[in-house]
């Protein structure tokens, strides 16, 4: 299935239409090996509440990636604590078995409080 | 070589103009890198510092302006007719914050040797004579920390990294290092009879802490025999300077009396 | 399951405005869209900060200086928070950026125009990134889990560019003769520019009716562009100054302003390369990154030696 898009705004100039090929200096591809490993960063905007997925950012150790996710997603007074991990060390279920992983929770209503109906006289429970 | 500015003799008022002049000339000075870093983590991390030396030097100028004012009501001294409005001459800062930026290793040393030095003299002013001054230095000192550690891993990173960052960091350190004698020689207005603090005291302190990360960095500290180089407390800069106030005044000396 | 069954179950999600996240199945089209967009998105936001960067030197009180400073950082994240974003699709840093500086990805030609004077950081903060601004509201709701969620971040972080950009152009407003003029000035160079930011016009976009099916973009060019110009002509009498175009006037039928037709073979003349600084805009990304290549092998030569220090201790 080959779409072409033909909007031009921020995201999609295509690149048939493109100009600017490189009467500039060359530039060396990159095989990505001298990046910096990526990390996930977590931050917990207050005491008291969880440490949420912030974004992720890329930095040569924990140490640094941790000034990092300060200097890159703290800026504004958004966080108290941070964590980090590297990205390959995050492991996820996989969508193709959330049928499996999840549905069966749905017929367990009884684990909710509003599946049971108490007398009008017992409030506050 | 004057302008009305020199007329405002009162000792912590030059003071506070050198330690705002200083933080403000380094502040521009890493501002260069906006946009240009070497990775765009590090490029946000310098603006950082940055953005922090800048508001360091906004609440000096201000309580500076704000006695001057109060000495002389008709001056009308703000923080921008400071930053803005004085003479080559009339800069305070130490040479060491006016010279290029130069490479990443140039700016992070220069970061490093700046920050120690400036941990130390601000946990001075803590209890300097001075209250309001003290109040600043307490909330500086925060960033402070924070720019000793920053620098102090990228030291150690390019010191002890690749021959060629460790080269360019032994570059970096015969270039700047020349300067750094400069921040412990106490100008007339510097004395502890007005501030309250020995800054040729916190000379050895210095060497200790920077000395410590520049070894585990594998890098051999200069020796102490090096000619050093002076003038910036009494306003004899380098040939840097006036581009840099090219720059910094360039609107404010187009469009006098103008509002921004 | 069958390819045919995953893409129905892609197309129901969409269609019932569910997120699409890293590791769903997606069509391979989808992917590479999302891919160029999002790039292009991060790279104009890179490549932004080059024009408003020519004045955080020059900018004429500290205060000033210091709002432009912090403004020109935040691109830098939100180029951050998309290239992550981008990264989530399997594609790295590294290659996004090369494609940038090899001159294959774009970027948002607006930025190939020159700062010229102090007014014209008021004008990109309320025009360029009033439009901006447009543009990413609607990509808040896009259907891409983690292209919607850095829109969010930065819709929520940017609100402060465009009143930052109106505010210097009023204090010009209300200043001496020179300032008024210079505030004028800016304005006629960069209304048509702007508006050209929201791309061709609808006839010339056929195909993007596709990308609005998939909720990558939520409306189209022309009705984007309406929107910006409406909000424009009003605030624009506050300034007390004037847009370029003779043919700017409110259409009480339609309720909307009639405008001018903009100048098309500039728009891809500076598109294909030919615009006042696309050589420089280029030329400095490229030098940054190259010379900081010693840079970043020495972070990573020095954490690898610390690392086999740990192992062996």
């Amino acid at each position: 299935m080959q779409i072409k898009f033909n909007k031009y705004y921020y995201g999609d100039i295509p690149e048939d239409n493109g100009g600017q090929q490189s009467e500039i200096k060359k530039v060396p591809a990159s095989d990505g090996k001298e990046e910096w490993p990526l990390w996930e960063v977590f931050i917990r905007s207050k005491q008291g509440l969880d440490h949420k997925h912030a974004g992720s950012l890329h930095a040569v150790d924990a140490k640094m990636a941790i000034e990092n996710a300060r200097d890159v997603y703290t800026r504004r007074q958004e966080g108290t604590s941070i964590w980090v991990v590297e990205s390959k060390n995050l492991f996820a279920s996989n969508p193709a078995d959330n049928e499996m992983l999840f549905d069966p929770a749905n017929n367990k209503i009884y684990r909710h409080p509003t599946f049971y109906e108490l007398p009008d006289e017992v409030k506050h429970m | 070589m004057t302008s009305k500015h020199s007329s405002y003799k009162e000792p912590l008022i030059q003071y506070l103009v050198f330690l705002a002049d200083t933080n403000l000339i380094l502040s521009q000075r890493n501002s260069e890198w906006c946009g240009h870093g070497p990775v765009l983590e590090q490029d946000i991390a310098i603006t950082n510092i940055t953005l922090d030396l800048l508001g360091q030097a906004r609440l000096l100028y201000q309580y500076a302006a704000e006695l001057i004012n109060k000495e002389n009501p008709s001056a009308n001294e703000t923080e921008d007719t400071l930053a803005y409005h004085r003479l080559e001459r009339e800069y305070k800062n130490l040479l060491l914050t006016e010279l290029p930026k130069g490479d990443w290793a140039v700016t992070i040393l220069r970061q490093f040797l700046y920050s120690v030095y400036q941990q130390l003299l601000y946990t001075e002013l803590l209890n300097g004579k001075d209250k309001h001054l003290a109040a600043i230095a307490e909330k500086s000192l925060k960033e402070t920390h924070y720019h000793v550690k920053w620098s102090s891993e990228w030291v150690l990173r390019l010191g002890d990294g690749t021959p060629e960052s460790h080269a360019r960091m032994e570059n970096a350190l015969l270039s700047l290092w020349m300067y750094t004698d400069e921040m412990f020689i106490a100008a007339a207005y510097e004395d502890k009879s007005i501030t309250g603090i020995a800054v040729t005291e916190l000379k050895k302190e210095w060497l200790t802490r920077v000395s410590a990360i520049l070894q585990e960095a594998t890098l051999a500290v200069p020796s102490d025999d090096l000619f050093m180089q002076t003038g910036g407390k009494t306003g004899v800069h380098t040939e840097h300077m006036g581009y840099i106030l090219a720059d910094l005044q360039y609107l404010q000396r187009t469009y006098p009396g103008a509002n921004w | 399951m069958a390819t045919q069954e995953l893409e129905k179950l892609f197309h129901d999600n969409i269609d019932a405005e569910i997120k699409i996240e890293p590791r769903d199945w997606m069509p391979d089209s989808y992917r590479k869209t999302n891919i160029r967009q999002i790039s292009q998105h991060a790279h104009s936001e890179i490549v932004g900060m080059l024009p408003e960067g020519n004045w955080i030197t020059r900018a004429p009180s500290l205060k000033r200086k210091a709002i432009l400073i912090a403004k020109v950082q935040d691109e830098a994240g939100h180029g951050l928070y998309l290239y992550s974003a981008a990264e989530t699709l399997g594609i790295s840093r590294d290659q996004l950026i090369h494609e940038l500086h090899s001159g294959k990805a774009k970027y948002s030609s607006i930025f190939n125009y020159p700062t010229l004077t102090w007014a014209d950081m008021g004008a990109i903060g309320w025009l360029v990134d009033g439009a901006a601004i447009i543009n990413q509201v609607m990509l808040c709701r896009t259907s891409y889990g983690p292209y919607a969620r850095a829109m969010v971040r930065i819709c929520k972080e940017e609100s402060f560019h465009q009143r930052q950009g109106f505010q210097i152009l009023y204090e010009l407003s209300k200043g001496t003769d020179a300032q008024k003029a210079m505030c004028q000035d800016a304005i006629n160079r960069w209304w048509w520019p702007s508006l050209m930011m929201f791309g061709p016009k609808d006839a010339d976009s056929p195909h993007s009716a596709q990308s609005i099916k998939w909720k990558i973009k939520r409306k189209t060019n022309d009705e984007l562009r309406q929107n910006f110009v409406d909000m424009i002509a009003e605030q624009v009498k506050v300034l007390g100054m004037i847009l370029p175009d003779p043919d700017l006037k409110w259409n009480e039928a339609r309720k909307h302003y009639d405008f001018g037709e903009i100048n098309w073979d500039e728009f891809w003349r500076v598109v294909k390369g030919d615009g006042p600084c696309n050589r420089q805009r280029l030329q400095a990304r490229i030098n940054a990154h190259n010379e900081g290549a010693w840079v970043r092998a020495a972070a990573k030569a020095y954490a690898k030696k610390r690392q086999q220090e740990e192992v062996v201790a």
